[in-house]
């Protein structure tokens, strides 16, 4: 993913805090959502992950079926009005599937983003703010993670750890921590020349309370439109580490894996690995196109 | 410029031992028992201490972890990785054996993601209709969305199951690698058209093509004559993502494709936890990782002459 780092005009509000902020989101949310309107395709979007959000919440409330128990007798239905997404080999719901592996993904795809955003920006906060030898050290390091492959990172640390959901999420979080380092050290390193800051030492603020009263709120900007963009990536990521069979075991579902189970009958049955598998793919592009009106807004 | 180009190599040196470090520490130190990772996860409660012991002896275990790290890497240098526990053999010979099939799916794809990626820029700065431009514009993001495994299993579908002109699986002769080459080049694809995109448009509003206009080229003239030249340069920069994307998505295609390559190695070697053939893998893209950026860092200079005039003047810290 490529990411373009903000210059430092954009926080040149001087010690504009993070509460401050988020009183003028509040002040303008009638003018976004007037504007919301002028964007169909950013609505429906929106839509789609809030009802894919609901899925993995009350998933019952979207389906009648049950995602575990089938009936023989109706294998391979096609999809019908009765079932939206046709049935799998054991006549299991392939919607009811669905609807209640948004949980596995998704939960796993929020714990990835977490581990990835919680351990980079530190790290990146770290190198950017100590400097000198400490910087040098993590950034080397920073840039091995960044020479191996996130795919093939992720399949080392899963193989490494054992097969599971969790362990995926793990290794999807891990493997992403370096571009959130990355992208925070640069911010680091543009907000510490800021005069609000040599104020603020002026003033005699402690290294520690310019770090966490100025740096910190002013910085995070840039990496929070990098979490939003990584949850797109990351829902990719956990859903192909499935596919590949290191998740959670057959009959949980989860996306990656209802895609895998469907491929061995993808000549005559073709819906039961499509269906699921294009569910996936508009949930990503939603999520794609929220992310990047977020990377709009912040440019602004 | 002697500097910039040492630093440069030994950076990439660095990249290539820290990753032989890490899958160390990965894959030999991590685990409480590295020796049964040895062994099939299936028969592992079959096999008798005697022979665990004997194994853990030739592999090493069961000397001082420092020793086993220094008498690695010191045969790593040499190019042996050991042996795939799996089939027995060196673990270079096993890769270099996949090399070809992988190489040919991946430059294929890289020709081809180039080259939808250039027409996308192309008409998203040659159309004058707007609708036209924020349909191709959407195309990219797009193509980044779509998870490998389900284009692959589409174009599967469509292509050799209903129209039956490319055989499914297999690596036999030149038709069979067409339609894993198109999967794999929708992915690495978006990228660079959305880099291109950018740099054509800026581009295409700067000083040099106002003057063409003025000279009273075509519009057509101008993309393919100025600014084609000009915005290609900034794809070199994503040269590291590209081939993250054509790693990752090797892996996708060639399970999907039953086709065998390094992708498919990586994937057997994880499954079957094949520990020195999992450390070899790395090792290996690693280290072409860092070549691929070295050559990018190194010619970068040379293509772009304003560079080439920073790095003369200024200490390579500037760089």
């Amino acid at each position: 993913m490529t990411v373009e780092l903000d210059t430092p005009g954009t926080s040149a509000a001087p010690a504009a805090t993070a509460a401050g902020e988020w009183s003028g989101f509040a002040r303008s949310l009638p003018k976004r959502l007037s504007e919301l309107g002028q964007q169909p395709i950013l609505v429906v979007s929106w839509i789609i992950v809030l009802v894919v959000i609901g899925w993995a919440i009350a998933p019952d409330l979207f389906t009648s079926y049950s995602p575990y128990d089938g009936n023989t007798n109706a294998s391979f239905v096609p999809p019908s009005a009765e079932h939206w997404f046709g049935t799998d080999r054991l006549g299991r719901d392939l919607f009811a599937r669905s609807v209640y592996g948004a949980r596995t993904t998704l939960t796993a795809t929020l714990l990835a983003v977490l581990v990835a955003f919680g351990i980079g920006t530190v790290v990146g906060l770290v190198a950017g703010f100590a400097g000198g030898f400490v910087d040098t050290a993590i950034m080397r390091v920073v840039d091995v993670f960044l020479a191996i492959p996130s795919l093939l990172l992720a399949m080392v640390v899963v193989s490494v750890l054992g097969y599971s959901t969790h362990n995926i999420a793990l290794a999807v979080g891990i493997s992403s921590i370096a571009s959130f380092a990355r992208v925070m050290r640069a911010e680091v390193l543009a907000v510490v020349t800021q005069d609000y800051v040599k104020a603020a030492y002026g003033l005699g603020v402690g290294r520690l309370g310019v770090m966490v009263k100025h740096v910190v709120p002013n910085s995070l900007s840039s990496v929070i439109a990098l979490a939003a963009l990584e949850v797109g990536t990351a829902v990719l990521a956990v859903a192909s580490l499935g596919f590949l069979g290191y998740g959670a075991p057959p009959p949980e579902p989860e996306w990656g894996l209802l895609v895998a189970e469907g491929r061995d009958y993808v000549a005559v049955h073709p819906w039961a690995s499509i269906m699921p598998g294009v569910a996936l793919a508009i949930v990503v592009i939603a999520t794609h196109r929220i992310s990047t009106s977020f990377r709009k807004d912040h440019r602004r | 410029m002697l500097r910039y180009v040492a630093l440069k190599i030994g950076r990439a040196l660095f990249v290539v031992w820290a990753a032989f470090t890490l899958t160390f520490v990965l894959l030999f130190v991590l685990p409480a028992n590295p020796v049964d990772l040895l062994f099939d996860p299936a028969e592992i409660n079959a096999i008798p201490p005697e022979v665990r012991e004997r194994v853990a002896a030739n592999y090493g275990f069961n000397k001082p972890v420092i020793l086993q790290y220094l008498d690695r890497l010191g045969h790593a240098l040499t190019g042996d990785f050991g042996n795939s526990v799996q089939s027995g053999r060196p673990v270079t010979a096993a890769i270099l054996d996949m090399l070809p099939s992988t190489l040919v799916l991946a430059s294929g794809a890289l020709a081809l993601a180039l080259l939808i990626a250039f027409v996308i820029a192309f008409v998203a700065t040659s159309t004058r209709r707007e609708w036209v431009r924020n349909l191709v514009e959407a195309l990219p993001s797009g193509a980044v969305s779509v998870p490998v495994f389900l284009s692959g299993i589409l174009i599967l579908q469509i292509f050799s199951f209903r129209l039956g002109w490319f055989p499914a699986f297999g690596d036999e002769g030149a038709k069979s690698v067409v339609l894993p080459l198109v999967t794999l080049a929708i992915p690495v694809s978006g990228p660079i058209a959305q880099l291109l995109v950018r740099s054509f448009a800026t581009e295409f509003h700067s000083g040099y093509v106002t003057t063409s206009w003025a000279k009273g080229a075509t519009r057509s003239g101008i993309i393919i004559g100025d600014v084609f030249r000009n915005a290609s340069l900034p794809a070199l920069t994503i040269a590291s993502i590209t081939f993250g994307n054509l790693i990752a998505g090797s892996v996708i295609t060639e399970t999907v494709f039953a086709r065998k390559g390094i992708g498919r190695l990586t994937q057997t070697a994880i499954d079957t936890l094949d520990v020195p053939l999992v450390q070899g893998i790395v090792v290996f893209v690693a280290a072409i990782f860092a070549l691929i950026n070295l050559i990018v860092d190194l010619n970068y200079p040379l293509l772009d002459p304003r560079l080439r005039a920073t790095l003369a003047v200024s200490t390579p810290r500037a760089a």
